[in-house]
């Protein structure tokens, strides 16, 4: 392995200095018999004296660029905006940093990288293997010490002491998950069952549209319409939580069409004069849904295009979702308000394990 | 002995070297391996390219952990970007946004953390190909193998909780789907997703609990991974393409001081200079565009990153199938495509070299790495993976397809849920054809030499297309081939009357050794590739003669090319002998 041989350039002339002169006990040996080819910067010093001045001088530029992208980040408003040609506006601060920083960066390692390919030595040297297996001896002592470690500690003799170790390092993990079970932390003993098939909705409670918050009249939908609308007093039901829950599953859709178009629905009588409320909750994964195809009625979802017919009882006729958009039954109240009449009649939103115990 | 210079210390690094080495005997390791061999490949950057953009990631994500917070409190917005003024959003989503617009650096350094992040899985992706097709997962190198996986794994796992951090409408949107997908697993998925989200979806918990895991948990074990995947890379020394000089036992490169730590260490800042740029000049994950996360709101062709799309795309593609036994609810349209197809993959990746070790029966160890047409049937494995890996992928932007090419998304839906059944196979046989055509063209190369691409028309009008031997390089390439014979069958009761108590097992795997290596073209011996190269030496020396008779063809007397006429030697062979 220490053994070296000549390196035999094309040339036929002794390898690079560094190599031929190396002592033996670097531990590696040029291949021999691999012609090499002498590089221009090795045979012309003045090649290498422009390698040597091109890597020089990345490294200077880099400097160069390091400044300007201090300079940068002191000099340039950081909500200031330019035009680049291709980029559009741009933050002024960002692109210039990028640059400055990126390039500083990138001229170190493009240094690094000429000096290594010019000027260190390209002769590929060949070091030797060895077989992963441990020799026999070492094999023989490690198998002694553990034999001995065993016999020592009694682990085989000691039945009782085994047997109760390994009972105590089995039951070891156990509190270690129970003590996971209040990253449930609010509210603790209830059901998920229970709270995934439970909404705001309930028997007269009035439909406000989304943005506005105000309560919506049939008038204001006009046949074809789509309004995203939520319960009335939702705002203060998140604000009490402080959180996004309730509006995750109230969220609802009302669409107009003409009464003779709508072919089924999921309860007798759910519509008003052919506005029809549907969850906006994708039964497939959760995503709202609010493409709505007003010729056809389909309703789609953006996220895996789960495709629903509203006039349909909202039955899937594309795509991964495998039920249908819940409906929820609406009326109007004393003031001429969209109300719902009742809770969604089955749980909104991605099915679950106990989905159909609810 | 402080004062002995002849001390080895002196000519190593001098003072320092040798107070770090009194104290912890580091010379001993220095001296070993400082002038440790790495091959040269550029193929072998590409594990390069991922441990660099890990590092910046690293980097880039302490700098941020300074400004972000991690919180899900609404706050009112009160900052630069105009558009969003006075509206609701969590506390996480308005630190990302002053992050973007108030810090300085703040965008770049976001920017150059999700470039980097995108570059880190894709770099780990191609490298694990490349280690794949070459076979570089063979003995003595299965448990980096499994590292490896272990670590693309991680990563997917690093890039979503990363991604849903800035809690903006895209990443909650995402977080939704996790939520649907939890909710799928059989009998413990409600708990399991109530326990992850503190309760209901959304909730108040996921953004910090997402931080701890992304921060400190996911970036440790990668970490920790890493360090083992590189030591074992430096105890086994890495693998080398065939070539002249190299042998499975020995390893012909640059040694680590200076070549190697040039080339690496300046490959590292190539990379850091190109993420700054990349940072710099390409909006990535513009959040301010999406807006605040709200549960009933989302945005029409979404995308997720590039590395969720196939999980992404095997949700879109998966029927919607759905069954209740027993009164349970099992949504195989959500757990099919979001826990079994990623769980047999990944299972599948981390024991193929078990696999394929067992049914070739091969126990030697490899360093030496094997062309992809050598090994047809993995190599189509690959491919065939790819392929369904592709299709899926393509599947989670069907609908961007569909709007940019107008073409209805349920035929093309329907066109890529056959395709993803009936691809993989044909790319299979493919592939395994195209390896076994190389093969040939191999083996007739080592027996024939290479086709110079002349033609000579001999004396006697006889028509050769002219071989030469190959190069020493290609001679060594090619030569390395190495072939594996078939189990042999195994018998069920052998000649004393003894039944085989193995032999279903036994038959199977004789049965798999076959699938895997019946094929392959033999390699000619190393007798006949000599004979073969010397004889196409010898057929282009042929060559020769025929610039004499290219001087006959000015004689006055003419004949309008070279023909043979009585007195001229039958052939080139035989005007050779005569003039020898």
């Amino acid at each position: 392995m220490n053994e070296i041989t000549p390196m035999s350039d094309e040339n036929g002339e002794a390898g690079n200095e560094a190599h031929s002169s190396a002592p033996a006990k670097l531990g590696y040996s040029p291949v021999a018999e691999i012609p090499h080819r002498l590089r221009v910067t090795d045979t012309d010093p003045k090649a290498a004296r422009r390698a040597e001045r091109q890597v020089a001088s990345m490294f200077t530029l880099s400097m160069v660029f390091i400044i300007l992208s201090v300079i940068a980040y002191v000099t340039i408003d950081k909500y200031a905006v330019i035009y680049v040609p291709v980029l559009g506006e741009v933050g002024a601060s960002n692109v210039v940093l990028g640059l400055t920083f990126g390039i500083a960066v990138f001229l170190i390692g493009a240094g690094a990288i000429q000096w290594a390919k010019k000027l260190m030595p390209d002769v590929e040297v060949v070091q030797e293997r060895h077989d992963m297996v441990s020799e026999k001896e070492d094999d023989a002592l490690a198998v002694a010490n553990y034999e001995r470690g065993k016999d020592e500690s009694g682990f085989a003799r000691y039945k009782m002491i085994r047997r109760s170790l390994l009972g105590a390092m089995a039951l070891l993990p156990i509190p270690i998950i129970v003590v996971l079970r209040d990253l449930w932390i609010t509210p603790p003993g209830e059901n998920p069952t229970e709270i995934l098939s439970t909404t705001l909705w309930a028997k007269g409670k009035r439909i406000v549209s989304d943005g506005t918050y105000l309560p919506v009249r049939p008038e204001d939908l006009p046949v074809g319409g789509l309004v995203s609308a939520l319960p009335e007093g939702l705002l203060e039901v998140q604000e009490e939580e402080h959180n996004l829950n309730a509006r995750g599953k109230a969220a609802i859709i009302l669409v107009r069409m003409d009464p003779d178009q709508i072919r089924s629905q999921q309860g007798e009588g759910w519509d008003y004069n052919g506005i029809l409320a549907y969850s906006k909750i994708c039964t497939h994964v959760g995503c709202p849904i609010a493409l709505y195809e007003q010729r056809t009625h389909h309703l789609l979802c953006p996220c895996h295009q789960s495709t629903f017919d509203l006039a349909d009882s909202g039955a899937v006729i594309f795509g991964p979702a495998a039920r249908n958009m819940p409906q929820l039954p609406i009326s109007v109240d004393e003031e001429g308000y969209l109300i719902s009449t009742q809770d969604f009649a089955v749980p909104v939103g991605p099915s679950f394990w106990e989905r159909d115990k609810a | 002995m402080s004062t002995t210079t002849d001390h080895p210390v002196e000519q190593v690094g001098g003072a320092t070297a040798k107070y770090v080495d009194q104290r912890l005997g580091s010379n001993k390791f220095l001296g070993r391996n400082l002038g440790k061999v790495f091959p040269d490949h550029w193929s072998f950057m590409l594990g390069e390219i991922a441990l660099y953009s890990f590092i910046i990631v690293l980097l880039t994500g302490t700098f941020l952990t300074f400004f972000y917070n991690p919180s899900m409190v609404e706050v009112v917005y009160n900052g630069a970007y105009v558009p969003l003024k006075g509206v609701q959003m969590s506390e996480a989503y308005a630190s990302s946004l002053d992050i973007s617009f108030e810090v300085r650096g703040g965008l770049l350094i976001r920017q150059m953390h999700h470039w980097s992040a995108l570059i880190f899985v894709a770099a780990m992706a191609v490298h694990m190909f490349r280690v794949f097709f070459t076979g570089a997962f063979r003995k003595p190198r299965e448990f980096n193998w499994l590292v490896g996986v272990g670590l693309t794994a991680l990563a997917l796992g690093a890039g979503f909780t990363g991604y849903s951090l800035p809690d903006d409408l895209l990443s909650g949107t995402g977080l939704q789907i996790i939520r649907g997908i939890l909710q799928s697993i059989p009998l413990v998925g409600t708990w399991a997703a109530f326990l992850v989200f503190g309760g209901e979806f959304p909730g108040t918990e996921i953004i910090p609990r997402l931080y701890a895991a992304h921060i400190l948990l996911i970036p440790g074990v990668i970490l920790a991974l890493i360090t083992v995947h590189l030591m074992m890379v430096w105890t086994q020394k890495h693998t080398q393409f065939p070539g002249p000089g190299r042998t499975n036992t020995n390893v012909v490169g640059y040694p680590l001081l200076p070549v190697y730590m040039a080339k690496a260490g300046g490959f590292f800042f190539i990379v850091f200079g190109i993420i700054a740029l990349i940072g710099g000049l390409v909006t990535v994950n513009p959040i301010w565009i999406f807006g605040p996360y709200m549960p009933d709101q989302v945005s029409a062709g979404t995308q997720p990153d590039w590395y969720i799309g196939w999980l992404d795309g095997a949700l879109r593609l998966m029927p919607n199938w759905e069954s209740v036994i027993a009164g349970f609810t099992i949504s195989w349209n959500v757990l099919i495509p979001s826990v079994v197809i990623p769980g047999i993959l990944f299972t599948g990746l981390a024991l193929y070299p078990f696999l394929e070790a067992w049914a070739t029966g091969d126990k030697r160890e490899h360093n030496l790495l094997e062309r992809p047409r050598n090994a047809p049937v993995r190599t189509g494995i690959g491919v065939a993976a790819i392929v369904f890996y592709g299709i899926l992928w393509i599947g989670g932007g069907n609908d961007v397809i569909a709007a940019a090419f107008s073409l209805s998304f349920n035929v093309l839906s329907w066109a890529l849920r056959i395709s993803l059944i009936i691809l993989p196979p044909i790319a299979f046989l493919i592939t395994k054809r195209i390896c076994l055509g190389l093969q040939r063209k191999d083996r007739e190369k080592l027996l024939h030499g290479y086709e110079s691409g002349r033609v000579l028309r001999l004396p006697h009008g006889e028509f050769i297309e002219v071989h030469q031997p190959l190069n020493y390089k290609e001679l060594a390439v090619i030569s390395a081939k190495d072939d594996l014979p078939v189990l042999p069958a195994p018998v069920k009761v052998d000649a004393d009357g003894v039944r085989n108590p193995n032999y279903r097992v036994d038959q199977l795997r004789h049965k798999l050794s076959s699938f895997f290596l019946r094929d392959n073209i033999e390699r000619p011996t190393d007798a006949e590739i000599e004979a073969g190269q010397a004889h196409a030496a010898h057929s282009a020396a042929l060559e020769a003669p025929l610039h004499e008779y290219e001087e006959l063809d000015q004689d006055p007397v003419g004949h309008g090319g070279v023909l043979h006429h009585p007195g001229m030697p039958m052939t080139n062979q035989e005007q050779v002998d005569q003039r020898q």
